[in-house]
């Protein structure tokens, strides 16, 4: 690498600040408009909470209880999303189930607080429940139907960024972090990024520029000396079981509390979430006692999650407007907050945070009015209407697709790289010429996320070292960086991995650490 | 089905047909001690052939040692409990002998142990510092201390071996190496595997076709390296026959689980303990072991029905969490056939580092059962938990075999301590 910092200069009407679903959605709905945009994020797409989240579609019967109006905008902006984005949904349907211990007064109320938000939730027997679910508790005693659905975020975000880019050539870049911003007469002049793989400098010239930083925001906001936004952090654990559970999201009919929802999504069922209060972004990782709180809460309602296979956890920051208040992080608004920051003298700059994953087009939609408006643009949003196209390069992410594609295809010479996923040689050739954010030396980490290689039993452990030797055999890797790059993406792995390793996970472990460490010396490669 | 009842007697039992339980047999053939010895598959097949003693130090694992005999002393300073400080180096020196020579004798040359450790290739294009290396491989790390021109090859459709891969990594310390992908004889499409290759490779024809393709693919080029594909059984045939065909120096270089010389080890000795008289019960686990008065009782049960063993003496060599012979459960890990005390950390919360790749390796991986000083097994009290009960291999606490770089060489010697003491036992 050298030394020398390279330094560069970009031009666009708008730049976004923050790759996850609220700011691939904000690109998608100002290519509308007609408005040219640059999205960056210094990790890459979802690598915040739009990757570390539910996965869950809520028809808005979780909130009924603390927060009518983000009930209201859940159960709107979810049927919107089931027409418009159908390929990122599956429609699971949800129940939320009350188990011995739990409150029979909230429990009988629960769908005549979900009416007046004109949340469907219809009362349904124990028997019609267990036969819905059959790995539901045997202490049940009131369950209720829901519309909950199920939501691929990867996949969302990828499509809305490679969508932006057909419509008017907006473009994503990745692994690209804001350091600090120019101001000069109440406005931002430029952007001042580096790119994290190379270290050279990037400086970006906008009219307008957009925090969509989610948990980052207030970071973000005080670059540009803005004091309104306060934020205060609530960490949430949430663990992948081997199989999949149950065909339904499965809710636990009492007040937002731990290891309380459990999430199907393709092959595998999510269970979580844990809420803890965190001060600081950096050490945002699953913990061995969240991990062990999520199972015990979660076997109330399904007893088969005590014995399951689990093999991957991860964690996401959700960002609590501080406004909110309040004692529990779970009662706290989930609504959205869109600042203009008028009041701390910037015209062209603006922050979109909290809401949810269900929300984002909505906050996309409210952002990009104000960016419109203040452009004196007066196009109107299509995305509650346009459905989101496909596009061949996204199609990766979907759990299950890529045997079904490969199957079709019947190419013998075309390889499967990925065999717990089935993920084929053509998958990755497509990425690394067509996905958003694609590039010369893609890393691994970046292959995976647009990709379901190594999402399966192994995490991974046997894909990583095939599609490193593929990428070298095809000449994107050419020398130790393709080791690198492989070693990176096991610990990347690994984090997921390390609070989960036990029963038949901790066998798979070992192997992989004879393999990466005792066979290909991943372990020692500045010595090697 | 019959439901007879098969038994067997034995004065020693082995359990395991990993590496430590292979050699322990070996060492207790060599002994003329009547064995038996059970196992289900396991990490063999994933082996790459190399046998290394110990090839990186703790407490850091920093660089990979090039005297493993001195790091032993290092050891027993920084680690006095690592099984390889509890047996006299010359003992570890004689087990690596025995085992080498015994694999030479039954058709798998192997370099027998030497004073300094080689580099092993690795598919990566890495190197890997061991002990003694399959005959098939030793060509390659001669040429790479020499720098020899040498070309890598590797096979349209075989996944998971690239020799530009070898080449990228390797180029800047072997400038004369270079890369070239050629069609296995008869499998020119779709995908094609190690295994396959190997055992199409015991056809004199396939071998022939072979040849053609390696020497045009050579050119000018004397030394060329392959996947470990060159034959199941008689491996340092084939490559003769290879180079004879060629005129070409030739060496293999693992691949990617399941591997070749791994498997080649398994069917090796599969095929041969019957006849040297050990009693051999492949791909079966012990599901019961009592002790009785001067001895043991194993119980098993395969397709036939159930199988008993008597034996004056047994050892453990059931591995870790890969073969099963240890247990990680959620709230703690354990040994499943005895219930012997594991020494491990005290929560899950200390088992692995945050770091996957740390150097210094995770708690877990140390997690183990003690032995006192004749390699018997300790119960609860810390007595032994038999007098006729030994164990060997890395189901021993107090070592990290991964970054240590030591699987073989624990599991050897560790064997071979073991099958001395059985024989002093049985005297
Ligand atoms: C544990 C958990 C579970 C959840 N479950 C659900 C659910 O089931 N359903 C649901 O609807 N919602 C759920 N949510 C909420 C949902 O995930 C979020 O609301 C949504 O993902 C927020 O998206 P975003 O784009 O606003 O922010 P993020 O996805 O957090 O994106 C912010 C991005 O900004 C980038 N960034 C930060 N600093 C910089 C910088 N200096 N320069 C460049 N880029 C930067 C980050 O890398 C990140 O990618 C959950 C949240 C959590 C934490
Ligand atoms: C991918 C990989 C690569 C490796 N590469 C190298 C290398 O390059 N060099 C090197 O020196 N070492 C290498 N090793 C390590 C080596 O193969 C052995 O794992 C190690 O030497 C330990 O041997 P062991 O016999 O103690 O245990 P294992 O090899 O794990 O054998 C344990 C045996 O016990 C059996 N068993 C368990 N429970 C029972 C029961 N109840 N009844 C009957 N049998 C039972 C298992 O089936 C298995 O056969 C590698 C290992 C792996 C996984």
């Amino acid at each position: 690498m050298t030394q020398k910092q390279k330094r560069q200069t970009v031009e666009t009407d708008v730049l976004i600040i923050g790759g996850g679903v609220t700011g691939a959605g904000i690109m998608r709905d100002l290519a509308f408009r007609g408005l040219q945009t640059l999205l960056i994020d210094r990790k890459d797409l979802c690598a915040g909470a739009s990757g570390g989240n539910h996965g869950l579609l809520h028809s808005g019967s979780r909130y009924i209880s603390s927060d009518l109006h983000s009930a209201i905008e859940c159960r709107e902006e979810s049927t919107i999303l089931k027409h418009v984005a159908s390929q990122c949904i599956e429609e699971t349907g949800g129940l939320f189930v009350a188990v011995e211990g739990d409150d029979p007064g909230f429990a009988e109320n629960f769908a005549a607080l979900c009416q007046p938000a004109g949340i469907a939730c219809n009362p349904i027997s124990i028997d019609d429940a267990k036969k819905l679910e059959p790995l539901l508790s045997d202490k049940l005693f009131k369950a209720y139907k829901v519309p909950d659905a199920t939501v691929d975020p990867f996949r969302l975000a990828l499509l809305n960024v490679a969508h932006a880019r057909m419509i008017n050539s907006s473009s994503f870049r990745p692994h690209t972090e804001l350091l600090h911003f120019t101001l000069k007469d109440g406005k931002i002049e430029s952007a001042t990024c580096r790119d994290n793989q190379t270290n050279s400098i990037l400086t970006i010239y906008a009219n307008q520029y957009v925090n969509a930083c989610g948990a980052w925001a207030m970071n973000i906001a005080q670059l540009a000396g803005c004091k309104d936004v306060n934020l205060l952090y609530s960490k949430g654990t949430l663990l992948v079981s081997h199989d999949r559970l149950t065909t339904h999201v499965v809710n636990r009919l009492r007040p937002p509390g731990d290891g309380d929802i459990l999430v199907p999504g393709g092959t595998v069922s999510v269970l979580g979430t844990t809420s803890i209060r965190v001060d600081d972004l950096i050490t945002v990782k699953p913990t061995v006692a969240e991990i062990d709180i999520n199972v015990r809460e979660g076997t109330a309602m399904i007893p088969a999650l005590a014995k399951a296979r689990y093999i991957r956890a991860f964690s996401g920051v959700r960002p609590l407007l501080q406004s909110a208040g309040g004692s529990d992080d779970r009662e706290a608004t989930r609504g959205f907050a869109l600042l203009d920051h008028s009041t701390q003298n910037l015209s062209n700059f603006c922050t979109i945070t909290g809401g949810k994953l269900t929300t984002y087009r909505l906050m996309a939609e409210k952002t990009s009015d104000l960016v419109a408006g203040r452009l004196n643009n007066s196009e109107p949003c299509q995305t509650h209407v346009t459905p989101l196209p496909d596009e061949e390069s996204c199609k990766w992410t979907e759990p299950g697709a890529s045997p079904k594609y490969w199957y079709k295809a019947n190419d013998p010479e075309d390889m499967i790289l990925c065999e717990c996923e089935m993920v084929p040689q053509s998958a990755i050739d497509e990425i690394v010429k067509d996905a958003p954010g694609a590039e010369k030396e893609m890393t691994l980490k970046a292959i995976a996320l647009r990709s379901r290689a190594g999402k399966g039993p192994c995490q991974g452990s046997f894909c990583g070292i095939r599609i490193a030797s593929y990428l070298y055999d095809q000449g994107h890797y050419h020398d130790k960086t393709g080791l690198i790059h492989m070693r990176d993406f096991f610990n990347e792995r690994f984090k997921g991995t390390r609070t989960v390793t036990w029963g038949l996970q901790a066998a798979q472990m070992e192997l992989a650490e004879a393999l990466h460490c005792g066979l290909l010396g991943l372990d020692n490669l500045e010595n090697n | 089905m019959s439901e007879e009842d098969r038994h067997f007697s034995a004065e020693l039992a082995v359990i395991g047909t990993g590496l430590a339980g292979f050699a322990a047999s070996i060492f207790a053939l060599k002994r003329n001690i009547k064995t038996a010895q059970v196992g289900n598959t396991g990490a063999v097949a994933y082996t790459t052939g190399y046998l290394d003693l110990l090839g990186s130090l703790a407490p850091d694992y920093l660089a990979s040692i090039e005297d493993p005999w001195q790091g032993i002393e290092q050891l027993r300073d920084s680690h006095p409990r690592h099984p390889l400080c509890r047996i006299p180096k010359d003992d570890i020196f004689t087990a690596f002998e025995q085992f080498t020579s015994f694999l030479g004798k039954c058709g798998i040359a192997y370099t027998p142990p030497g004073e300094f450790n080689v580099s092993g290739l690795t598919p990566a294009g890495t190197l890997k510092p061991t002990l003694c290396v399959p005959a098939t491989m030793q060509v390659g790390s001669a040429a790479f201390s020499q720098k020899e021109p040498c070309v890598i090859i590797d096979f349209k459709g075989l996944k998971g071996f690239s020799s530009r891969q070898v080449v990228a990594n390797l180029k800047d310390r072997w400038p004369k190496l270079s890369s070239k992908r050629v069609e296995f004889p008869d499998m020119v499409s779709g995908e094609i595997y190690p295994e396959v290759m190997a055992r199409s490779l015991e056809v004199p024809a396939t071998r022939e076709k072979l040849a053609k393709i390696l020497a045009s693919a050579a050119g000018d080029v004397k030394v060329i390296g392959l996947p470990a594909i060159l034959g199941m059984h008689a491996p340092d045939l084939v490559r003769e026959e290879l180079e004879q065909l060629t005129g070409l120096q030739i060496f293999e270089i693992p691949t990617m689980p399941p591997s070749v010389p791994g498997i080649r080890l398994r069917e090796m000795f599969e095929q041969l303990f019957p006849q040297k008289g050990v009693t051999l019960i492949p791909q079966q686990k012990v599901d019961r072991l009592v002790f009785i008065e001067n001895g043991a009782q194993l119980s098993l049960n395969d397709s036939f029905g159930p199988i008993s063993i008597h034996a004056k003496s047994v050892i453990l060599a059931t591995g870790r969490f890969l073969s099963g012979g240890l247990k990680a459960g959620v709230d703690g890990v354990s040994e499943p056939l005895l219930k012997l005390p594991v020494t491990q950390p005290d929560s899950r919360r200390e088992w692995y580092r945050e770091k996957y790749t740390d150097r210094r390796g995770h708690a877990v991986n140390s997690a183990g059962i003690e032995v006192d000083s004749s390699f018997r097994p300790l119960d609860n009290h810390g007595r032994p938990y038999s007098k006729n009960l030994f164990a060997a291999g890395v189901i021993l606490a107090h070592q990290d075999w991964i970054r240590g770089r030591c699987g073989a060489g624990v599991a050897i010697a560790t064997a071979y301590k073991a099958v001395e003491e059985v024989e002093k036992l049985l005297k």
